[in-house]
């Protein structure tokens, strides 16, 4: 009780010193739990990126493969599935919903995808959140566009603009299909997924486009302008690929053989769940290399601590040889500075997790809404507490070693104190 | 490192034992310029106001060490109160200073961010027996208090400001009280008015033997200062009490 009163007062007397070094303890215990926060959210967020999704199904490809194309719109899908194909899929009585998307399409560096508006409707994210519109409506004529909010707020768009779709991906296309421009008939709410860069168009809206090209070039001397599109049949020959909602999920692995045997074309079925560990574990690495330098900056702030005890040794051997003429034994003195270690180090801990909650409640939104990352507010978990008590257990572990010196320098001191 | 004889090795207190009694004591600080020390034979009686006197430099301080059993000798007996401090373990050595030693530096004796209250009870804390010698009655707090009044030091200073913010002068007579707080049997002082103008050295000197004589304490005090010498009942040049040695 003494022990700790007197390093308690000690300290007191040399606040300034005493709390900078709390405070970079404080920091780093920030940085440490705010990586792994971080780290969680980003996990978290990734999973979400689609739910309530069963099965995607597109040309043979490989899992991951398939999941960059057809929902981070990363990459080119090799093959496409055929309208036949697809509508066989679609007749099978397990599917509760399947949604086909068309890509290839570019606006501006934004990716078009063509779909239905059943994509509005069973496209979910952030568990099971569904996609909401800021503005507008889903698209209803042949030349409507929907927009991700990104694309929206990049390039300025409002309700009712016109919007010219180019060929291909790049951001400024070469062969823009000019004579038929879309229209802004709605705008999407910010998600933090990969819809927020695309535009959204009919899947008839990707076939009108296409109407007077052939394989990648127009035909020379045909042009058909948008009010002749309007009484062609736009029936599509091809998607890209389908989102599958299942009437029961234990159909899913099932219904993922037969799709990947399908005779006709080949195929293949992906799990979206699935997929998406197998590509987080591809970026997981990078996680890894987080958590190892936070750990290290706790590692310096302790250092840090350890530096600023033993600075401050020698001027308090006299207050050592005190303690010691009025009864104090070494291991008092051993115990003191262990204390002062534990008090340093605890008040740190203590600081850094207020610190953390108070910026992260502060800094969540923008967060949220900046770079779609969501940071729920929790308590700390089992983990969070076990590494907080590991940096305690690490602070006191590294306050033996002054106290071991001051130790050592009381024995040798006694009572007199040689400068 | 002498052998741990703890708790057998403490002798019962008599009162004709004498206060100190060493004999063929060497000593040398460990590798410091090979500073030596050697006491043939000394005591001191219970009750004796002893001053030893010898210029800065000479020695004192390391004697003061070895009475106080802050360090213990290469060879020789260092009995205080009848028990061979050199054979005790060094817990029961420290613990045998907490119990029966005041003990009173030149200067910054005190805790500078305790206040002057705490200080004095600082020795209270460390010894049961020093505790359990508070009157009856009493408060620790209230004896220290009483102590501080005696020693002419103003109720408002007791919990006031922390002890570094004292005069000199203040400070040394916190570390009087602390000293003589739970009533040990002996005080060692170490040139504890050198810090002092001449004046209140007398003043300060006065108190502190008088509260000493109070409680029948030992003093055993060591300065350069010969006017000292009509305070104690006996004073020794310390060459003759000890020889100093130095090895090259």
């Amino acid at each position: 009780m003494i022990v700790g009163r007197l390093a308690l007062k000690s300290l007191l007397n040399r606040w300034p010193t005493a709390s900078l070094t709390i405070f970079g303890i404080a920091v780093s215990v920030m940085l440490l739990m705010g990586v792994e926060k971080v780290r969680n959210g980003a996990r978290q967020s990734f999973a979400d990126t689609i739910s309530g999704t069963d099965l995607i199904v597109g040309a043979r490809t490989g899992d991951v493969q398939l999941l960059l194309y057809s929902v981070f719109r990363i990459g080119d899908a090799t093959n496409n599935i055929a309208w036949k194909s697809y509508g066989e899929i679609a007749a099978l009585p397990e599917i509760a919903w399947i949604v086909p998307i068309s890509l290839g399409d570019s606006h501006r560096g934004f990716r078009v995808m063509g779909t239905t508006t059943g994509y509005f409707e069973h496209y979910r994210y952030r568990q099971g959140q569904g996609l909401a519109f800021a503005a507008g409506v889903p698209f209803a004529d042949l030349f409507d566009a929907v927009l991700g909010a990104d694309v929206a707020a990049a390039l300025g768009y409002r309700l009712g603009d016109a919007i010219i779709v180019g060929h291909g991906i790049g951001s400024t296309s070469f062969a823009p299909h000019d004579e038929k421009p879309f229209r802004v008939a709605g705008i999407l709410a910010k998600t933090g997924t990969p819809v927020d860069h695309t535009v959204h168009v009919g899947l008839e809206g990707i076939e009108a486009i296409h109407v007077d090209w052939q394989t990648g070039a127009r035909i020379p001397g045909r042009t058909v302008d948008a009010e002749q599109v309007r009484r062609m049949e736009l029936a599509p020959k091809s998607v890209t690929a389908a989102m599958i909602g299942l009437r029961s999920r234990l159909d899913a692995f099932q219904l993922q053989r037969l799709i990947n045997e399908y005779k006709e074309e080949s195929l293949s079925a992906i799990l979206p769940g699935v997929a998406l560990q197998q590509l987080w574990s591809l970026v997981g690495t990078a996680e890894t290399a987080l958590a190892a330098v936070s750990f290290m900056v706790v590692l310096t702030a302790l250092l840090g601590m350890v530096t600023t005890i033993l600075a401050t040794l020698n001027e308090r051997r006299r207050e050592m040889a005190i303690l010691r003429s009025v009864g104090a034994r070494p291991a008092t003195i051993l115990g003191l500075l262990t204390a002062e270690a534990a008090m340093l180090t605890g008040s740190g801990v203590a600081l850094g997790a207020a610190l953390l909650y108070t910026v992260l409640s502060i800094m969540r939104p923008v967060v949220d809404s900046r770079y779609g990352l969501y940071l729920p507010i929790e308590a700390p978990s089992a983990a969070d507490l076990a590494a907080l008590a590991a940096v305690l257990g690490g602070g006191v572990l590294a306050g033996l070693f002054p106290a071991i010196r001051a130790f050592r320098l009381s024995l040798a001191d006694g009572m007199i104190v040689k400068t | 490192m002498s052998a741990l004889v703890p708790e057998a090795a403490v002798a019962p207190i008599l009162p004709a034992t004498p206060a100190f009694a060493l004999s063929g004591v060497e000593f040398r600080w460990p590798g410091a310029q090979g500073f030596g020390l050697r006491v043939d034979d000394f005591a001191v009686t219970r009750g004796e106001k002893l001053l030893i006197l010898g210029p800065s430099g000479s020695g004192k301080s390391t004697l003061l060490s070895l009475l106080c059993g802050v360090v213990t000798p290469q060879a020789g007996r260092v009995r205080v109160l009848g028990t061979d401090i050199v054979l005790l373990s060094g817990a029961a050595r420290d613990r045998f200073r907490a119990d029966h030693f005041g003990i009173v530096f030149q200067m910054l004796n005190l805790l500078p961010y305790a206040s002057v209250i705490d200080n004095v009870l600082l020795p209270l804390r460390f010894s049961k027996a020093r505790r359990a010698r508070i009157s009856p009655g009493a408060s620790e707090s209230e004896e220290a208090r009483r102590l501080l009044s005696r020693l002419g030091l103003e109720a408002k200073l007791h919990d006031g400001p922390p002890a570094a913010s004292l005069s000199v002068g203040q400070q040394q007579r916190v570390a009087a009280a602390r000293a003589l707080i739970g009533a040990p049997e002996i005080i060692v002082a170490d040139e504890p008015t050198s810090s002092l103008d001449r004046e209140r050295q007398q003043a300060f000197l006065d108190l502190l033997l008088q509260e000493a004589g109070r409680v029948g304490a030992t003093i055993v005090m060591v300065s350069h200062d010969e006017s000292l010498r009509p305070h104690f009942d006996r004073a020794v040049p310390l060459e003759r009490v000890a020889a100093i040695s130095w090895q090259p």
